[in-house]
């Protein structure tokens, strides 16, 4: 998995890290630019609630977590 | 208006220049604002105690919470500062009706208290995105001190932060401090004594966006910065100047569409340059980065766990249910007792007569239908104080959204709906944590529906009458069985009215879920106290009136009739009283049924009978559910006073003998059958009788426009399916 992949944060497993590239949705895009989510800045996915939604990431040193439909909005680069 | 008259907002005045001109103590205002869960409660708490008020922001409905403090500045004058706390915020920008409120405070010309002095509180473990903010208002040339809070923790990380070198950086004082422990006050008190306005370049050059855009609105009105009339430019519509100044607001969209200016583009920019302003002024200051969370993460695997999470999250459940359900009584019975106490005391005392009356059974019933909620109140309060405040309610809206969202509700509704069974009205105060407008307005139009405390008299005297005490399949009783679903049927309509709600009103704002998981720590007792004592006053006073002027009108309806009926019932029992030796307690039992079928109650009570004949009901039931307005369980009351019951003791057994024995004239059955009984106790389930819950949902959402619809569909729900329920059965 050398080659670089553009995904979405939602599509990320558990563990698994990404660098954002640009966000889908502008409107949210602020918001969570806001939050601490810059284009650059590494995330990783902590956690997965049971029922599969929310998640919450790791980024800008702290816990963020989100829905799957707002996290489907960043789109991340492997690492 | 401004409650100072000295006050000049915005200019380059400090304190320490303006105050030889005066003799008098110095006022000024001073906001306090931060992120979300970076201790400013705790700082406003230990600046202000409890000299602390609750009112409205103007034109919002959001609480403005301000308090008072004194401040002494290095020369040694004393300064009265009024501390606003505005709500949490991650940026300027608003993206809910909480957030509107800092930034038309900061942002509004038409905001006429604008503060002299804005203390940002930034959480140091997160220091990039909390000096977002606090760079974002710095940019609007507002005297800024900034107080940086759990220092200790960053400590744990590894992380150092050279406060001198940020400080001299930002241009702007810096005090770390302690808002837990409450250390560091004194120093930040000093600091916002002293403040005083050092113009510093801006951190981003917003001009460069639109250098026409920004000069022509600062030419229209009067700003202090360039990044002002930026904002202005980007929330024209939120700002109350512009409302009231259509030709500007206008002037300002034809210069936005002929400049090709983009909002959302030129605020995405801002954001990322701002992230890079910031992010080398930390390199230069800090060294290590907060990404150890270890204790935390621990605790997540377990509080989140698919199988654990549910299983402490249920136990929780349990615990404040007991409390609010069982504890709660003691002190509840104790309050009751007293103003039985009172109410003698009081009656004793005052001759006899219309002001006695009026006393002991409006006013003082009212007051203490007020007062017994005070403990669940408290408790409620108790324990989500410290659900909220170690950081567990993240937690719980974690797990529980996917399966809240489906009904239009959100994971944090989950703890007032299931307070909802013991009392709708704390568990409606406790929507307060629920951020989006829309999830908050359906919980609190479904949490009535919950089957609170107040009906289980309600459903144990009716299950007592028409439901048999047979056992299915040997062990289960049936009377328990029919209680249960009554429990049941509350949950079921409550998400039913939640998704129906969820299409049906439109949401003001876009709903976002994004929330910070914020680090586990312990709960700050005080705070939780502040807040239990807070809510108590609010209940007490602002939802108080309204239940206090309810209680005076029931009492008025069921105490007084036409003067004619009223004389001839005095007449009938006179004369009954001199001519026969009939017992005097069996003729003051049915004189008082005679007065209360005589009284505008029971003159109402007569006039709905058509509507609720379709019902089941007689005019006898059509007086208990016009009373039961006052509280569900007075239907017990009212049903033993109307059947002439031994009001001495209002024991169940006696009415239900009562009522057992009650004749339907029109079919000569027992008036109380299994379909009227089962009819009368859907009508409870669903209606909304009771006087405190519509005074609280008024003060909650600040108007009445939400407790006459929460009346309305619930009175359609209750009318509809007692219809169904007798007209079925019968």
């Amino acid at each position: 998995m050398g080659q670089k992949e553009n995904r979405l944060l939602s599509q990320l497993t558990r563990g698994e890290k990404g660098k954002i590239s640009h966000f889908t949705d502008s409107l949210m895009s602020l918001k969570l630019m806001e939050m601490g989510c810059i284009p650059g800045d590494f995330v990783e996915v902590q956690r997965i609630a049971p029922l599969g939604d929310p998640i919450a990431i790791h980024v800008s040193g702290y816990t963020l977590s989100l829905r799957k439909d707002e996290a489907s909005t960043i789109v991340v680069t492997e690492k | 208006m401004s409650d100072f008259p000295d006050h000049n907002a915005g200019t380059a005045t400090g304190a320490s220049d303006t105050k030889k001109a005066k003799g008098a103590t110095k006022q000024i205002r001073i906001a306090l604002v931060g992120n979300p869960n970076s201790g400013k409660s705790s700082l406003f708490n230990a600046l202000t105690g409890l000299n602390q008020k609750i009112a409205n922001f103007p034109g919002v409905t959001v609480e403005k919470k301000s308090g008072f403090t004194t401040l002494i500045d290095s020369q040694g004058q004393h300064i009265k500062a009024e501390i606003i706390d505005l709500p949490g915020t991650y940026s300027l920008y608003p993206k809910s009706l909480d957030e509107q409120v800092p930034f038309r405070v900061l942002c509004d010309p038409d905001y006429m208290a604008a503060p002299d002095l804005v203390v940002v509180i930034a959480d140091s473990t997160n220091l990039k995105r909390n000096l977002f903010l606090c760079s974002q208002i710095m940019d609007l040339k507002t005297p800024v001190v900034l107080a940086l809070n759990m220092m200790d923790l960053i400590e744990v990380k590894g992380i150092k932060i050279d406060i001198e070198r940020l400080a001299a950086r930002l241009g702007i004082p810096i005090v770390p401090i302690n808002a837990r422990k409450g250390t560091g006050i004194a120093g930040l008190k000093s600091a916002m004594a002293d403040f005083k306005f050092v113009d510093r370049p801006d951190f981003i050059d917003v001009r460069a966006f639109s250098p026409a855009l920004i000069d022509g609105i600062r030419a229209m009105i009067d700003c202090h910065s360039d990044y002002a009339a930026f904002q202005a430019a980007n929330n024209l519509h939120l700002i109350h100047y512009f409302q009231k100044r259509p030709e500007k607001a206008h002037q300002i969209e034809t210069l936005v569409s002929t400049l090709d200016f983009d909002p959302f583009k030129a605020q995405a920019s801002e954001s990322l340059q701002r992230y890079e302003v910031i992010t080398t002024i930390i390199k230069e200051c800090q060294v290590g980065d907060s990404s150890k969370r270890t204790f935390s993460d621990r605790l997540d695997k377990i509080l989140t766990h698919r199988i654990y999470g549910y299983a402490i999250f249920l136990s929780i459940l349990f615990i404040v249910f007991q409390a609010i359900f069982s504890w709660a009584t003691y002190p509840m019975y104790f309050i009751e007792g007293m103003f039985v106490d009172l109410s003698n005391a009081t009656s004793a005392l005052l001759p006899q007569g219309i002001l006695n009356d009026l006393i002991v059974n409006g006013i003082l019933a009212g007051l203490g239908g007020i007062v017994i909620f005070v403990p669940q109140i408290a408790l409620l309060f108790f324990f989500i104080g410290i659900l909220e405040d170690t950081g567990y309610m993240a937690r719980v809206s974690f797990i529980m959204d996917k399966l809240m969202r489906k009904v239009g509700l959100n994971g944090k509704s989950v703890i007032p709906l299931i307070g909802g069974v013991a009392c709708a009205v704390p568990s409606i105060m406790a929507t307060r944590s629920i951020h989006g407008w829309k999830d908050r307005m359906i919980t609190i139009m479904v949490i009535p529906l919950m089957s609170c405390s107040a009906r289980l008299p309600v459903y144990a005297l009716i299950i007592s009458l028409v439901i048999p005490s047979t056992a299915i399949l040997g062990i289960i009783n049936l009377q328990g069985l029919v209680l249960m679903a009554m429990y049941l049927l509350g949950f079921v309509a409550a998400l039913m009215a939640a998704w129906v709600m969820k299409k049906l009103i439109k949401g003001r704002e876009r709903g976002y879920y994004i929330m910070e998981m914020p680090v586990y720590h312990a709960p700050r007792w005080s705070n939780i106290a502040i807040d239990i004592f807070d809510k108590v006053k609010v209940f007490l006073f602002d939802a108080g009136k309204v239940i206090i002027a309810i209680s005076i009108i029931l009492w008025a309806l069921s105490s007084y009739g036409p003067t004619e009926r009223m004389d001839a019932i005095d007449l009938k029992y006179n004369k009954l009283a001199t001519s026969a030796a009939i017992n005097s307690d069996s003729l003051q039992v049915a004189r008082q049924a005679d007065l209360l079928e005589n009284s505008y109650a029971g003159i109402m009570g007569h006039w709905m009978e058509p509507a609720i004949r379709p019902l089941g009901y007689d005019w006898k039931i059509g007086i208990a559910l016009l009373t039961s307005f006052a509280a569900r369980e007075v239907f017990v009351g009212t049903m033993s006073t109307i059947y002439s019951a031994n009001a001495e003791s209002e024991d169940t057994q006696s009415v239900r003998a009562k009522l057992s024995a009650e004749i339907n004239p029109q079919t000569g059955q027992k008036r109380y059958t299994a379909a009227v009984g089962i009819s009368l106790m859907l009508f409870y389930a669903f209606a909304m009788q009771c006087m405190s819950t519509v005074a609280v949902v008024k003060r909650e959402t600040r108007s009445w426009k939400w407790p006459l619809i929460q009346i309305a569909y619930l009175s359609v729900l209750a009318y509809i399916s007692a219809f169904a329920a007798y007209n079925l059965l019968s």
